[in-house]
């Protein structure tokens, strides 16, 4: 209905149609200028000096470990996200009890907080002299400057995607389907994978990418964490960040373009996706 | 799959007022749901966040201010939350613009804009201070004529740390105002017309006012993502104290020179700060959201 008055094509008078354009060449060159022409520099700097320069680079070692550590950061992170963002979504859609209000303003933070302060939160807590570090000693085990830590890191960076994705679904979804099945003799946990699961595929999807395309682009919170040991806990953007101090401009340019291009084509998956959802016609 | 609309009217009209709650037959189910749930959230959120609030006012609210206080500190927090705010004045006018252009005009490149205004989203913000860095560095091109023309240095300076904040919460306040601004009925605008009000006149008195709740909770949300950014500002403004040196920049520095003391303090504020800032944005989502139904 809405959409309707708006398509509606109505007489512009002559004296509007110039601010009409007007407008519309501010809009067109702010964006031209803000985003686009960055993003044309990038690919044009990444290729300097030649398609082969640029792929030669990628393709050292140490450039290849970063990606691949920042891909195994980015699949435990999802995976864990996948679960308990299911069972977070749906206790703060679902389930009422004190406080529930003010735990579900929380799970935004993650969005405002800086991820050096998160990396900082990590270290205080994990760190040598941190809360849990006489536990982890006598365990053996390493959070702080390892890859567990990393993990952590971007778990919580990359909290509320997950969460924020299926809460409008389920609240949408209501309860009928549920009690339906509940009524056919279902139990709770039959119908939360037969009937409630089923009907988030399509958030679900939306959240991995979204928690996917957050976990290969953190930076600040591993970097603290991790502290960026060249072969050890150097992710893809760490690297990046070294090759830049390092003045290899070439190996920065290109690994950025890189990285940018899969978050790019992962969110744009991700959007064709959900709009064949929305109209498969 | 799911037929959204009618579901949600079928809801409301068939349960209680705001109650959502499924009776479940078998209540244990229920409750170990919700302490995964919340023993996780508070692994994961509560517990470091009360860490860091209770290392940043270990010496009391006076120790935490010494630190603030210290002249380097004092600089990067001022910066931060000034370069925010000239940044949040403009994304705001030019993001209220966008969305107003693509809701009410038909142009050519229409979708395509469309889709560029997500594009931040899904870059990394370390890419975003590279690209800057590659168009405006000291060494490139444009950076060299914009020092040399204009006597403007964009990398290293404050410019770059505000073109940076441009870039990545430019979707912010676009996609607050999009969805209220295609929701309006545009009958009212039609009436004003008619009674002979200028298109300035409409704009102001008719479209604007429900646009305000939306665009506010947009821009605060852009300032404070803004408070804590670091990937991209410490790209395009380096680590310079007193001049370029961000909140997030100067934690950074603290926490590798093991200064505890400061490194929490700074911290705190910046958590507080963005605290508030999200509560006041959750407080006007739901204002205009109640507004809308």
């Amino acid at each position: 209905m809405n959409l309707n008055t708006n398509k509606t094509t109505r007489p512009t008078p002559a004296s509007n149609r110039w601010v009409r354009w007007l407008l519309i060449g501010a809009v067109a060159l702010y964006v031209g200028v803000l985003i686009l022409a960055p993003i044309v520099a990038l690919v044009s700097g990444a290729f300097r000096e030649g398609l082969g320069a640029a792929l030669e680079t990628l393709s050292q070692p140490e450039v290849l470990k970063a990606f691949w550590l920042t891909l195994q950061i980015s699949a435990i992170v999802v995976a864990v996200h996948s679960v308990f963002g299911v069972i977070v979504a749906w206790v703060m859609v679902r389930d009422r009890f004190p406080g529930r209000k003010y735990i579900n303003g929380l799970i935004d933070m993650p969005f405002a907080v800086s991820p050096v302060v998160v990396g900082y939160m990590l270290l205080l807590l994990f760190g040598r002299n941190g809360l849990f570090a006489p536990l982890l000693d006598a365990l053996h085990i390493r959070v702080a400057f390892a890859v567990p830590g990393m993990i952590l890191a971007t778990l919580f960076v990359t909290l509320p995607f997950m969460v924020r994705e299926l809460i409008p679904i389920l609240e949408n979804f209501g309860v009928q389907q549920e009690q339906a099945a509940a009524t056919l003799g279902a139990s709770g946990w039959q119908t939360f994978w037969r009937v409630t699961l089923p009907a988030l595929r399509w958030g679900f999807i939306y959240g991995v990418t979204l928690t996917l395309a957050r976990a290969l682009g953190e930076f600040g919170a591993v970097l603290v964490i991790g502290g960026g040991i060249q072969g050890r806990t150097e992710t893809a953007t760490l690297y990046i960040y070294r090759a830049l101090d390092e003045r290899q401009y070439i190996g920065a340019y290109s690994a950025a373009l890189v990285l940018g291009l899969i978050s790019l084509l992962l969110v744009m998956g991700a959007d064709w996706m959900r709009r064949k959802e929305r109209n498969p016609a | 799959m799911e037929k959204t609309p009618p579901l949600s009217l079928e809801r409301r009209l068939s349960q209680p007022a705001g109650k959502n709650v499924s009776r479940r037959p078998l209540p244990w189910g229920r409750w170990t749901m919700r302490s995964i749930a919340l023993t996780y959230l508070t692994v994961m959120l509560i517990i470091p966040l009360l860490v860091i609030l209770q290392d940043g006012l270990r010496a009391g609210l006076s120790g935490l201010w010494a630190q603030v206080s210290n002249p380097i500190a004092w600089h990067a927090l001022k910066l931060t939350l000034w370069t925010a705010a000239v940044m949040t004045i403009i994304n705001t006018g030019m993001g209220a613009l966008t969305a107003y252009v693509l809701v009410r005009y038909e142009f050519p490149g229409k979708s395509l804009l469309n889709s560029v205004v997500d594009l931040p989203l899904s870059i990394p913000t370390l890419v975003t201070g590279v690209m800057l860095v590659v168009l405006f560095g000291p060494q490139q091109a444009l950076g060299v004529w914009l020092k040399q023309k204009l006597g403007l240095s964009v990398i290293f300076a404050p410019p770059g740390i505000i073109l940076a904040l441009l870039f990545i919460t430019f979707p912010f306040v676009v996609r607050a105002i999009q969805p209220v601004l295609m929701s309006l009925d545009r009958t009212q605008e039609d009436a004003a017309a008619t009674l002979g009000a200028n298109a300035w006149t409409i704009f102001r008195r008719i479209t604007l006012p429900p646009l305000i709740l939306p665009m506010a909770s947009g821009a605060l949300l852009s300032f404070a993502r803004a408070i804590g950014e670091f990937g991209s500002i410490v790209i395009v403004a380096g680590n310079i104290p007193m001049y370029s040196q961000t909140a997030a920049v100067y934690v950074l520095g603290e926490v590798e020179s093991e200064n505890r003391l400061g490194a929490s303090a700074v911290s705190v504020v910046m958590l507080a700060i963005a605290f508030c800032l999200m509560m006041i944005v959750d407080a006007f989502q739901r204002r205009s959201r109640s507004n809308l139904s």
